[in-house]
């Protein structure tokens, strides 16, 4: 056999080498955390009615900070991990110029209502019936949460039950920049 | 008078139906053609045409919505690509990077059909110049009879 | 106990089954007899242990012992007394327990069929087996542990996931994992040969039978799964291009390439060194697409996945492949071909493009399923490659396949004269082109079901002229119709056998071309009382009713479907509300039938059953899919008699 066939053959099982190293680096990414477009755009404009009958929309919040957050009464168990944090974000920042609200999608009103009370939320919330909000938001699974600045414009996209800890970091920093 | 008055009003119909504003009924099948493009996001390799879970019901709603409102199917997709990111396409638009999903099965199909050609060229080359086998050897023998029986049952 | 118990059993095993490598491959460098004698038992020893640990792991299953987190997971008390028996295999560990149980069980055989008859390669296979076990049993003991204990233990378990409580899930993953391990015979023998030099055609020869049962349990593990996500998951198709479908599809691909190209081997001893790229790439495969399913790098509808065992799967998949491929490379001097061919005309052509065929197939699904996870790594982007990528890519090549199945066994060897072209092809190619005009002409109008149906014409008229012709030879020896023309067909030989299974293979290729060409569908909302219509069916909401199973709440829908000729049937899809799950499972209803089934989902509905949601589906030509499996499994069936 010749001298450059002798060291070609070992291209034979050097070749699967890149195919093995493309694999190995599958372990570094979750294929279920995809980072959003939307992140830096405005935020697309929503008007819905909430549980109790009024109306709300994200143009009657601008220049405030909005938390929006999205859930359903079947997501178990992140959105009942993170509902407590919500309410206590609420009540910590209402007064300072942050709106949280919550949309309810894919749900049935009954279930979702019975959430409601087992948490006692009292920032507004409304369901979604026919998913373009949730569309418009690009939500792909529950709960996900969008922090939206004072100029309307998204800024963070939290994929999963927040707690508070990134509530408060979010928050904080939108609370920081000026109007 | 009144002919006037109707040709009037036909033309402010015709001008209605033409307006991209009027709500012309969609055939499902465009609705399924650009639904089909889509993927479900909760379903993982299903489309939203094929999906049977209530998140794809309510995409492909707002597809059939935006197409009756006159969108054309390339707007609708580029409406979820802008929520969504590109993965929301079931398969990868045909340009960048991209290309290269599109291309390379082909490509390799061509370059696998190249070296067939070349290597059974060579060895079309080597029989020629092969020594003719004299006689039948025990392993030759036994192969005319086992096809033989192939042939005849 | 029942996990101290199982765990020291499980560990018994791997330690019994690296000492039989170890012994065995000794035995082989060495030529000691007691020591292969002694690996052998050890092989015994592994498959005693580990059916062992499968009759405790049932037993568990069997008397609520959630004590065991595996039990625990996968049923409650609730679940029905099969179910608790296949819930075995339900989840992760214990699909790692049935491969690991099926591979030993292979081992045992090849002690059993090949320790005398094969005196120098035995004692590597036996290793080479005996190694991939140790791997598997590995992988139970460290990182998917079946028999982990739960404290505190709780009350009641949680339940199989509900849409594996399905006779598909019985079997298919058996039929799968039977195929899958299937290959790993051959494999073994593939490196004993170039361990021990003997890279002749010995070890093809030898493990001919293997390939064809394993590369058979393989296509009927696809099909059942086929069969599982058509009548479980609600949506009516077979196929969706998920990448754990591509992944078991890819080693099919090599696997039938290689059956092919091994018949070229022993008839014309070509193609040495592709036989043992093939089955080493096959093998591979099989590792890749259990990888794929347990390592969640890519999204998946079947992926059980997390834990460290991805990297495991990973590690075990670089050391077989680079292994493999490595030796492959030290021994390639000795497999410098002798090839010749006659003609480019001719029956290893035919051969030839069919290997390039499937296995740019294999490499296509291979570079759409890795592509989002190569976009990620160079781009940063993520992006979906399925079905409209897959089919697109897969038609022409699929297309192309049909063709040589009906070229390749007629086709003379070395070379075809044009009187041999024209004997065995005239007829056929007139059929296929008559055929096509006749479809066109009844109003089919896509292309490409035109040319699938000309091509499988032509395929089925070759079959037939070559049956006619030998049923014609026999009568003239004196055997009656029945027997000219049966007995051919089930008579035990190779070629016939191949036939029926090409045929099967085109009555699946019929029915994938005719259900994606003239399915339709139709969904709506109806009152009570009120009617659908489709396709000549008219489909009338009759009521809901609520009732409670053993381990779920299940809402029906009643609907009495009549057609042109009268009443047709009723049909009860319903949904089903699993506390375990977070969104209700939709159970499919249907009515199969020869040229169509008519398919039923019921969608949302009002508490009060005044109105529904139904889906009505007309599926075209499905029924021929699990037909053709049929007829694949009477082929496949005959040379393994032989």
């Amino acid at each position: 056999m010749s001298g450059r066939a002798r060291v070609l053959r070992w291209a034979i099982p050097l070749a699967v080498v890149p195919v093995l190293v493309l694999l190995a680096y599958g372990f570094r990414t979750d294929p279920r955390v995809i980072p959003s477009p939307l992140v830096g755009k405005p935020a697309s404009p929503f008007a819905l009615t909430t549980f109790d009958g009024k109306p709300i929309s994200l143009e009657s919040l601008r220049g405030q900070v909005v938390v929006v957050n999205f859930w359903a009464s079947w997501c178990i168990p992140a959105c009942y991990d993170e509902a407590p944090s919500l309410e206590r974000a609420w009540q910590t920042y209402r007064d300072r110029g942050v709106v949280l609200v919550g949309v309810n999608i894919q749900d049935k009103e009954e279930p979702a209502r019975r959430f409601l009370d087992r948490f006692k939320h009292t920032f507004p919330n409304a369901p979604d019936p026919s998913g373009r909000v949730s569309v418009d938001y690009g939500v792909y699974g529950v709960p996900e949460t969008f922090f939206i600045d004072r100029q309307g414009r998204v800024r963070f996209k939290q994929v999963g039950a927040v707690t508070d800890e990134i509530v408060k970091r979010h928050v904080e920093t939108l609370l920081a920049e000026p109007a | 008078m009144s002919r006037a008055l109707a040709a009037v009003l036909l033309l402010i119909v015709a001008l209605g139906a033409g307006s991209p504003l009027a709500a012309a009924p969609v055939s499902e099948e465009v609705v399924n053609e650009v639904a089909a493009q889509l993927r479900c996001v909760v379903c993982q390799s299903l489309s939203v045409a094929d999906s049977p879970s209530e998140t794809a019901h309510q995409m492909k709603a707002i597809v059939r919505e935006r197409l009756a409102a006159g969108e054309s199917p390339e707007q609708v997709k580029a409406y979820f690509v802008e929520k969504y990111g590109l993965w929301i396409l079931l398969a990868p638009p045909r340009q960048g990077f991209n290309l290269l999903v599109w291309v390379v099965p082909f490509v390799g199909l061509a370059a696998g059909l190249v070296l067939v050609v070349v290597l059974t060229r060579r060895w079309s080359r080597r029989a020629a110049s092969a020594p003719v086998v004299a006689r039948p050897d025990a392993a030759m023998r036994e192969r005319i009879l086992r096809e033989m029986a192939e042939r005849e049952p | 106990m029942t996990p101290e118990l199982g765990y020291a059993l499980t560990v018994a095993a791997l330690l019994l089954a690296v000492y039989g490598a170890g012994a065995a491959a000794l035995s082989g460098s060495r030529h000691r007899p007691d020591l292969r004698r002694s690996s052998e038992r050890a092989a015994i020893g592994v498959w005693l242990l580990i059916t062992a640990c499968m009759l405790l792991l049932v037993y568990a299953f069997l008397t609520f012992d959630f004590s065991v987190k595996y039990v625990a997971s996968n049923t409650n008390r609730g679940t029905p007394f099969y179910y608790r028996i296949t819930a075995l295999w339900g989840a992760l560990e214990g699909s790692i327990i049935l491969w690991a149980w099926m591979l030993s069980l292979y081992t045992l055989i090849v002690v059993r069929r090949y320790r005398r008859a094969q005196p120098q390669l035995y004692p590597w296979t036996l290793a080479v087996m005996l190694g991939v076990s140790s791997f598997f049993l590995l992988v139970m003991t460290i990182p998917a542990p079946p028999f982990e204990r739960l404290a505190p233990i709780p009350a009641d378990g949680r339940g199989l996931n509900p849409l594996l409580e399905d006779s598909g899930m019985i079997t298919h993953p058996v039929a799968l994992y039977l195929g899958f391990t299937g290959f790993t015979v051959p494999f073994a023998f593939a490196m004993a040969a170039l361990i021990v030099g003997r890279t002749g055609d010995e070890w093809i020869t030898i493990t001919r039978r293997w390939t064809i049962v394993a590369w058979y349990f393989l296509s009927l593990g696809l099909l059942i799964g086929g069969w599982w996500s058509y009548h479980v998951l609600g949506w009516g198709g077979y196929w969706a291009w998920d990448p754990v479908e591509n992944a078991a599809f890819m080693p099919w691909l090599t696997a039938t390439a290689f059956l092919h190209s091994a018949m070229i081997q022993e008839r014309r001893r070509m193609l040495k060194l592709w036989n043992l790229t093939l089955i080493i790439l096959t093998f591979s495969l099989t590792l890749f697409g259990t990888f794929l399913t347990r390592s969640g790098i890519i999204g998946s509808v079947h992926a059980f996945s997390q834990g460290s065992v991805g990297q495991f799967f990973l590690a075990f998949l670089a050391l077989v492949v680079l292994g493999a491929f490595s030796m492959l490379a030290w021994r390639l001097d000795r497999l410098r071909g002798q090839s010749e061919l006659d003609s480019i005309v001719s029956r290893e052509s035919a051969f030839l493009l069919n290997n390039l065929f499937l296995v740019a197939a294999a490499f296509t699904v291979f570079f759409g399923t890795v592509f989002p996870l190569l976009s990620e790594a160079v781009k940063g982007v993520k992006v979906s490659v399925g079905a409209p990528f897959f089919n697109l890519v897969s038609i022409p090549i699929f297309l192309a396949l049909i063709f040589l199945m009906g070229v390749g066994p007629l086709i003379a060897w070395r070379r075809a004269s044009a009187e041999n072209l024209r004997r065995n092809f005239l007829k056929p190619v007139l059929v296929g082109i008559g055929g096509a005009a006749l479809c066109w002409a009844l109003g089919v109008g896509n292309a490409i079901v035109l040319l699938c149906f000309a091509l499988v014409l032509f395929v089925a008229a070759t079959i037939a002229l070559d049956f006619g012709r030998a049923a014609r030879a026999r009568r003239r020896t004196g055997d009656g119709w029945r027997e000219a023309t049966w007995g051919l067909a089930l008579r035990q030989n190779r070629r016939y056998g191949g036939f029926v299974v090409h045929l099967g293979i085109l009555v699946i290729a019929l029915g994938v071309a005719g259900s994606q060409a003239w399915s339709t569908q139709h969904e709506a909302t109806v009152n009570r009382g009120e009617s659908l219509e489709l396709g000549g069916y008219t489909i009338r909401f009759d009521g809901l009713q609520a009732s409670e199973e053993s381990n779920h709440f299940k809402v029906t829908g009643t609907f009495t479907v009549t057609d042109r000729r009268g009443p047709f049937t009723v049909l009860t899809p319903a949904k089903k509300f699993y506390p375990q799950e977070q969104t209700p499972i939709a159970a499919v209803d249907y009515r199969l039938g020869f040229i169509e089934d008519l398919y039923l989902v019921l969608g949302e509905f009002a508490r009060d059953g005044s109105h529904a949601t139904i889906k009505v589906q007309i599926n075209r030509m499905v029924s021929w899919l699990w037909i053709g499996g049929l007829v694949l499994t009477l082929g496949a069936g005959q040379p393994t008699a032989a």
